[in-house]
């Protein structure tokens, strides 16, 4: 592909983004709210399959469009389909939304350009994990010798990393299990509350 | 969903080739896209569908939440056990290079390679059961009014 057509697939990609991102602020009807969260997830896998991050693609596409699409929609079941209608908006909201937003836009300005080889990320530890030989405090070189250097870098020297972010995920599960779940899955529901009141 | 013929028949179609991918992404993480985690969200998703098509009793039948919650734990162990038998055999927590065995020679990965694929299959498994789990909990619940 030439520089161009990947340029109008970048702003295409990122303008149905913001599309989309609006219209679920602007919408009142929070069925099609929710399925335009599934759109705005699937849009996102897009965007990280042009960054060339297709792990984060599937994580995307698979929780952001499906998981948490269905979670959205059980929640939904058991509340109100319409939102509520705000009729007074404050102004300094804007002007805090709006500040922020520009300080944003203003840090990027100081950041490297994207894919840049010099910037500090790509110059730190980077290269040793791409040579496959990190100075291990045994002594010898750690090597790893798994293709994907992105699973060598998770799994291997990050982790302990991992091991935390899985710990996350079970503490998360453990907290709606907690919270949710059904305690006496045989008895019915009425009969539950009955004893319980 | 009794009288969604064609629901029923597509997820029936598409529900064993889900799973399928989700092994491929987590056996396969090594060489291609994928690892633990992006498996566990896979095989978890293949088990959402089956349950929102099939009902929530049916999917219990296929995987009793005590199984689901019991592997919750069972994920993270396996991952810390692998570190802990690092240990055991003389080096740092997590250092894989140390993992060695005589079970079929020249098929099962030793060292580094061993330590990446238990790990990850450690992170599927827990992710795969706290999605499932989560997903029990929420299609449980029912309107009080």
């Amino acid at each position: 592909m030439t520089e161009i057509e990947t340029q109008v697939i970048d702003i295409l990609v990122l303008s149905l983004l913001a599309i989309t991102a609006v219209t679920i602020v602007r919408m009142r009807e929070l069925w099609s709210a929710v399925m335009l969260t599934g759109l705005f997830s699937f849009l996102g896998a897009s965007w990280m399959v042009i960054l060339d991050a297709p792990d984060v693609a599937i994580t995307e596409a698979a929780v952001g469009a499906g998981i948490s699409t269905f979670l959205m929609l059980a929640t939904l079941a058991l509340t109100n389909r319409e939102a509520k209608l705000v009729t007074k908006r404050s102004r300094i909201s804007l002007v805090v939304v709006v500040v922020t937003g520009v300080i944003l836009v203003f840090g990027t300005f100081d950041m490297p350009r994207y894919g840049d080889p010099n910037a500090p990320i790509h110059l730190h530890v980077a290269p040793q994990y791409l040579a496959d030989e990190v100075p291990s405090t045994t002594g010898h070189h750690a090597e790893v010798h798994v293709p994907n250097v992105v699973t060598a870098v998770l799994a291997s020297y990050r982790g302990y990393d991992t091991l935390g972010e899985t710990v996350v995920i079970f503490t998360a599960g453990i907290g709606v299990l907690m919270l949710l779940r059904d305690r006496n899955p045989k008895k019915s529901p009425s009969k539950a509350d009955k004893a319980r009141s | 969903m009794k009288h969604h013929t064609i629901l029923r028949i597509v997820s029936k179609l598409l529900i064993p080739y889900i799973l399928l991918f989700a092994f491929y992404v987590q056996f396969h993480g090594d060489y291609g896209p994928g690892g633990g985690f992006q498996a566990g969200v896979i095989f978890a998703s293949g088990f959402i569908l089956y349950g929102l098509v099939f009902g929530l009793k049916q999917t219990r039948r296929v995987a009793p939440p005590a199984v689901i919650e019991a592997l919750i734990a069972c994920g993270v162990l396996i991952f810390a056990g692998t570190g802990v038998a690092a240990m055991l055999l003389g080096g740092n927590f997590l250092d894989y290079g140390l993992l060695e065995h005589h079970l079929l020679e020249g098929y099962l990965p030793h060292g580094q390679h061993l330590g990446i694929l238990l790990v990850e299959l450690g992170v599927g498994i827990t992710v795969a059961a706290v999605m499932i789990a989560i997903f029990y909990s929420f299609a449980g619940r029912e309107l009080k009014r």
